[in-house]
C-alpha cells in the first residue's frame, strides 16, 4: 500500500510521545495491523528499518500483533470471519458482508531507554 | 520530511510553491493534557498530539546525557493510537472549516487515465449558474490539469506531491487556505491517479467517489478492494465506448458490490453526455445537504 507513509507517520507519534514523556532512546515498537488493512507487512518492516534510520528508533525491533478480519454477514445476521475485504461469508457463500474488524493500524507501545 | 507537521520538505508542491510553511494548528484539547487516551478502532477519527503548550522539553543527545550501557532501565510506554492519527486530525479540522461554510466536498479517486479530469470539466460546465465549483488537484507533477479546469472559469489550485502517492489531508488544508471557496459550493478534489494509497488517507471529504472507466477491466473493485470499500459512488464513465467493449456493466457492478454491499452506481460518458443528468442531480442533493448543515 503505502508502508513508507505509514513509517513516517509510526515515526512521528514515536517522537511525540518522546517529547511528551521524555525517553531518548526506542529499543522495540509494537503495532497492531488487522488482516484487512491492506498493510504489507514484509513491506512495513522494510520500510519501518529504513524510516527509522538515524532517529531515537534506528535499530529498534518491530514486532507485529496481527489481528483477524471479521465481518458481518446481512443474511445471516452473523459475526464470521474474513481473509478479504470481498470475502464471502462462510456460513451461507454471500458476499453480503460489512466488514466489522481488522482494518486496524495502530502503535500500540514501545519499549523505551 | 518535517517534523514539526509531517510535510514533505521538498517534495509538495502547491501552485508550483513549496508547501511547507510556518503556521498555526488550533486544537481545541488546549494545554491540559493525559496521554492515556484510548482511541477505540472504530472512532473514526483519532486527534493530533501537537499540543501548544510552553513547556520545554530541551533534552541533550550529546553523549554526555547518555546512560551506562545495561544501567538505564527499560519501560513500556503505552500509545495506542492510529498510525493515521495525524492525517486523520488534519481532515477532521478540513471537515469542519468546509461544514461551517455549507461545502460538499468530493474525494475523486480512480486509476490514472480513467477520465477524471475530463469528467470534472464536463461537470463544471454543465453546472455553470447553478452551483459554485472549486477545483484542488493532485498530480505527481505538472499543472496541467489545474490549467485545463481554470480554462472552464473555476478557481483550481494544484498539488504536486513529488514522489507521493496519493494526497493527504495536511496538503489539502494548505490548498484550501489558498483557495477562494464561496460559502454553499461544491470542492472537487481529484487525488492522484493510483487505487490504491488513496484509499486510506481521509482528507475532509463528504465522499470519496471513484471513477470506472468501462475501458479498463471489470474486475477491477475486486482487485484493488479497498478504495471501491471506501467510496459512497462509482462512477462508470467513457459508456459510450460500450458498444466497442466486452466490458460488462452487470459484472462489474456485482464485483463493486461485493467489496462493499451498500456502493451507488452511475453510468456516465463525459463525451456524450450521457448520465450526468443523474450525476449532477447527485451532486446537487449532497450540496443541499451541506447548506442545510452550515
Amino acid at each position: 500500500m503505502h508502508e513508507m507513509s505509514l513509517a513516517e507517520g509510526v515515526l512521528q507519534l514515536i517522537e511525540d510521545a518522546a517529547r511528551e514523556q521524555e525517553f531518548e532512546k526506542v529499543t522495540a515498537v509494537w503495532l497492531e495491523i488487522g488482516q484487512l488493512s491492506g498493510v504489507e507487512v514484509e513491506a512495513m518492516k522494510f520500510c519501518f528499518d529504513a524510516v527509522m534510520r538515524d532517529s531515537i528508533a534506528d535499530g529498534a525491533r518491530l514486532e507485529i500483533i496481527a489481528l483477524p478480519g471479521t465481518g458481518w454477514c446481512m443474511e445471516c445476521a452473523i459475526t464470521v470471519p474474513m481473509d478479504e475485504v470481498f470475502g464471502e461469508c462462510p456460513r451461507c457463500g454471500g458476499h453480503q458482508m460489512q466488514v466489522t474488524g481488522g482494518t486496524e493500524m495502530r502503535v500500540k507501545e514501545l519499549e523505551v531507554a | 520530511m518535517c517534523t514539526t507537521c509531517g510535510c514533505g520538505v521538498g517534495e509538495v508542491k502547491i501552485d508550483g510553491e513549496r508547501a511547507h510553511h510556518e503556521h498555526d494548528h488550533v486544537h481545541a484539547d488546549g494545554t491540559t493534557h493525559s496521554h492515556d487516551h484510548d482511541h477505540s478502532a472504530g472512532e473514526p477519527y483519532g486527534h493530533s498530539h501537537e499540543h501548544p503548550h510552553t513547556r520545554q522539553h530541551q533534552h541533550s543527545y550529546a553523549p554526555a546525557h547518555s546512560h551506562a550501557p545495561g544501567i538505564g532501565a527499560k519501560r513500556m510506554v503505552q500509545i495506542e493510537q492510529d498510525i493515521l492519527s495525524k492525517n486523520n486530525a488534519y481532515a477532521a479540522e478540513n471537515r469542519q472549516r468546509l461544514a461551517q461554510r455549507g461545502i460538499f466536498t468530493l474525494n475523486l479517486v480512480s486509476s490514472p487515465g480513467s477520465g477524471k479530469t475530463t469528467l470534472l470539466v464536463k461537470t463544471i460546465e454543465l453546472l455553470k449558474g447553478r452551483q459554485q465549483v472549486a477545483v484542488i488537484e493532485g498530480d505527481q507533477q505538472t499543472s496541467q490539469d489545474a490549467e485545463r479546469i481554470r480554462a472552464t472559469g473555476a478557481p483550481a489550485i494544484q498539488i504536486n506531491t513529488g514522489k507521493g502517492c496519493h494526497l493527504d489531508a495536511h496538503m489539502v488544508g494548505h490548498a484550501m487556505g489558498k483557495l477562494e471557496l464561496p460559502e454553499d459550493s461544491l470542492l472537487m478534489i481529484e487525488n492522484v491517479g493510483n487505487l490504491v494509497c488513496p484509499a486510506a488517507f481521509d482528507l475532509g471529504e463528504a465522499h470519496k467517489v471513484v471513477i470506472l472507466s468501462v475501458t479498463e477491466g471489470e474486475d477491477k473493485p475486486i482487485k484493488y478492494p479497498d478504495m471501491f470499500r471506501a467510496s459512497t459512488l462509482m462512477l462508470m464513465n467513457k459508456c459510450d465506448l460500450l458498444p466497442h467493449l466486452t466490458f460488462s456493466v452487470p459484472r462489474a457492478i456485482e464485483f463493486a458490490r461485493r467489496v462493499n454491499p451498500g456502493i451507488e452506481v452511475i453510468e456516465v460518458s463525459a463525451t456524450t453526455g450521457q448520465g450526468m443528468d443523474a450525476w449532477l442531480a447527485w451532486l446537487e442533493r449532497g450540496a443541499a445537504g451541506a447548506r442545510l448543515q452550515r
